[in-house]
Formats: C-alpha cells, structure tokens, sequence
C-alpha cells in the first residue's frame, strides 16, 4: 500500500479527532487549546491540497491570530463569571441550537454529496482572468484576490473595521476615547520580554517579507499582514508598548488605509481603465503591490486592536 | 545512487525523527508537567534541529538552507522561552 494515501487518512482522522475534543472539552482554555491544535493540523491539510496559501492564512490567522482572541475573551469570560451567576440555558434553548446547529451541518453535508460531475467551478475563468488583464503577478491566487474578486477582497477589510467598531462599541460610555486595557496587568515576565524584543524585529521582516514575496510566491497581504500583528501583540503582551487610545489619529488612518486606497483605485480603474476595479494595463503589478501594502498596514492595525478590547476606564499604574 | 550527502541527510534526520519520538514518549509517560516540558524541548531543539541540519544538503540554493536555520533558531528562542513561561506558571500553582 502507498504510505502517502495512509498518512492522508491519519491525518485527516487526527483533525476530525481534534475537532471533537474541541466541542466536547468541559474546561474553557482546554477548548481554545484543541482549536488552535486543530488549526495547525487544518494548515497541514491545506499543504497536502496543493493550497500553500491557503494553508499559510490558516496557521496564521485561523489559528494564531484566532486563538489568542479566543484565549483572550476566555479569560475575560472567567472574570465576568465571578461577577454574574451563569444561568443555565433552558431546555428549548439548547434544544433549538441543537437543531440549528444539526441544520447548518446537514445543509453543507447534503451540497457537498449533491454536487454536479464535473463539480460547477469558476477556477479556469478567474485563472484567465489573472493571466489576462490583472496579470503581471506570479502567483495566481494574488492575481485573482486581487484582480478578479477585487471587490470582495476589499470587503473583506471593511469587515475587519466593522468588527473593530463592534469591539470599541462595547466599552462603557465614560471611557470612550481611551486606551484599553493593557494585555498583562502583572509586572512583565523577562522571558516575555526577552522573547517579545528578540522575536519582534525578525517577525517584522519576516512579515514584509511573506507580504512582498506574495506576488510572485505563496504568501500576500493577509498573511503578512497578519504576521506583524502578533509582532505588535507580542509586544502589549510583554508591555513594551500599551494599547494605543482608541481616538489616535494615526490609528484610525491606519486602520482605514488599506480598503480606502483600494475603493480609490478602484474608482480610478472606472475612469483610467474603463470599468470598476480595472487596473491598466502594463501598471497593474506596481497598483496591486501599493494596495496590498496598505492592506497589510490596516490588517496588522486591525487584529491587534481587536485582541485589545474595547476602552477601558480603569486606572492602570 | 547514493551519495555521501544523501547518507548525511539520512543519519541526520534519522537521529532528529528520534529525538521527536523520544520527546512524544516523554510527554506522554512522564509523571508531571515540569518533566514533561524537559521532554518536550529536546524534541524541538535537537530533533528539529538534526531535521534541518538534514534538509540543509538537499536545499536549492544558499538562500534556502539559512531560511531552514532561521526557522531552527526561531523554534528555539520561542521554545526556551515559553518553557520558562509556562515553568513560571506552575510555580505559581496554575493548572
């Protein structure tokens, strides 16, 4: 028997085990710890998929970026439950999630059984797509975020905004304008700040590098961009740096470059190059990588901010 | 056939795959949380690192065998580095 198939299949059963695990851990952190394990394997799965991009985004912000989230608001969880008795969900409430949850389940089972042979697909025409007008870029998957479904990959960062204001929304009214709270309110560790002042200047290249090299080779703007995030949280974990306050000017504009130069160029393609989000042709390479580059500057803005928190009023020493 | 690079990078990440297996039979059998991070780095720092030495000889160019220390080097500072954090902890009495 081929050992790659094999190593599939164990592989495959590894996640599947993991994603249990991580529905039915009792204790909270345990759960986040199965998910960022599933995330990681997840990333493996994507690898043996051909879809290094793919996989790439997954390590890094399916499970880095989204696990220090979970951890985070897990640890905010416990201190509200010393605060507030947690009321049991009733019955037909966890009746109703069941079902709804069975539904979800079973609607993407049955499209997934249900398909058509050959299976609908749009891949050969975002790939002439790419290799045609919004050409230039090595690397297709850039070529077609970035060209094809432009719009949508716009979209995708306004999203990041939306969830950054639904963040800030929360905080109480008195301390709006103010910075979160610190990551750590204990003194910081030395290890953490050893390991935050060693890690934090490579992590920095080594994110531009992963956004640059995108263009032509597995990587781009979401991965890098990611990458400096938790460059940036790493420090506020070892408090080297405090979250800035939420009405900094040149956080705002960071957080708004990346979709606000995409719209513009987008809206200069309808007159330069004939129709919305078309870029010129001969340009489109540098267009693209100047997008990309303030795309990266709002998502290594936005993931930080979001792990922060919302405003806080507390006094810190 | 053969080389004598080919049988380097088949000693080294031999002796790396056996460090990984030790290190998961360490952190499966061992008593409590202190050994089982002892365990735990000697499959990073020296299994990852036979691995790498390994892959160095079977890279395409200069530029991609550092990239393989790089990430050796990484593993380690954020491995040692963690231990120390999560060997804090436990003292401390966390779970």
């Amino acid at each position: 028997m081929n050992l790659l198939p094999l190593l599939d299949i164990i592989l495959a059963s590894l996640v599947i085990g993991v994603a249990i695990f991580t529905i039915t851990a009792r204790d909270l952190f345990a759960s986040v710890v199965g998910y960022v394990a599933y995330g990681l394997l997840l990333a493996f799965v994507w690898i043996r998929l051909y879809a290094p991009d793919v996989a790439l985004t997954e390590a890094a912000v399916g499970s880095g970026v989204t696990g220090v989230l979970l951890i985070t608001a897990g640890q905010r969880l416990g201190a509200l439950k010393n605060v507030a008795p947690d009321a049991e969900p009733g019955f037909i409430l966890k009746l109703l999630t069941c079902l709804l949850a069975a539904l979800v389940a079973g609607a993407l089972g049955a499209a997934i059984l249900m398909l058509p042979d050959p299976p609908p697909s749009l891949a050969p025409e975002a790939a002439a797509a790419a290799d045609g007008a919004g050409a230039g870029l090595g690397n297709p998957i850039t070529a077609v975020l970035m060209s094809y479904r432009s719009l949508d990959t716009m979209l995708e960062k306004i999203v990041l905004i939306l969830a950054v204001i639904g963040v800030w929304s929360v905080g109480a009214d008195k301390a709006w304008g103010g910075a979160p709270a610190p990551l750590r309110q204990s003194r910081p560790y030395p290890p953490m700040v050893f390991l935050a002042q060693m890690l934090a200047p490579v992590g920095v290249i080594i994110g531009i590098h992963i956004f640059w090299t995108g263009a032509d080779a597995p990587g781009g703007a979401f991965q890098g961009g990611a990458l400096l995030a938790a460059m940036w949280m790493f420090t506020m974990m070892a408090r080297l740096v405090d979250p800035p306050r939420v009405d900094a000017q040149w956080l705002r504009l960071a957080l708004v470059a990346g979709p606000a130069v995409f719209l513009v160029t987008g809206l200069a393609g309808e007159v330069m190059a004939g129709s919305f989000f078309a870029y010129p042709h001969g340009l489109a390479k540098p267009i693209i990588l100047i997008i990309e580059a303030f795309m990266v500057l709002s998502i290594a803005a936005a993931l930080p901010i979001l792990v922060a928190g919302p405003p806080s009023d507390r006094k810190d020493q | 056939m053969i080389t004598l690079l080919d049988l380097f990078s088949i000693a080294a990440i031999g002796a790396g795959t056996f460090f990984f297996v030790a290190g998961t039979v360490g952190l499966l059998r061992f008593p409590d949380s202190l050994t089982r991070l002892h365990a735990l780095t000697k499959a990073d720092n020296l299994g990852l690192g036979m691995v790498a030495l390994g892959l160095i000889p079977r890279a395409d160019n200069p530029l991609s065998a550092l990239k393989l220390i790089v990430i050796w080097a990484l593993v380690m500072l954020s491995g040692a580095s963690t231990s120390q954090l999560i060997g804090r902890a436990l003292r401390r009495g966390h779970k």
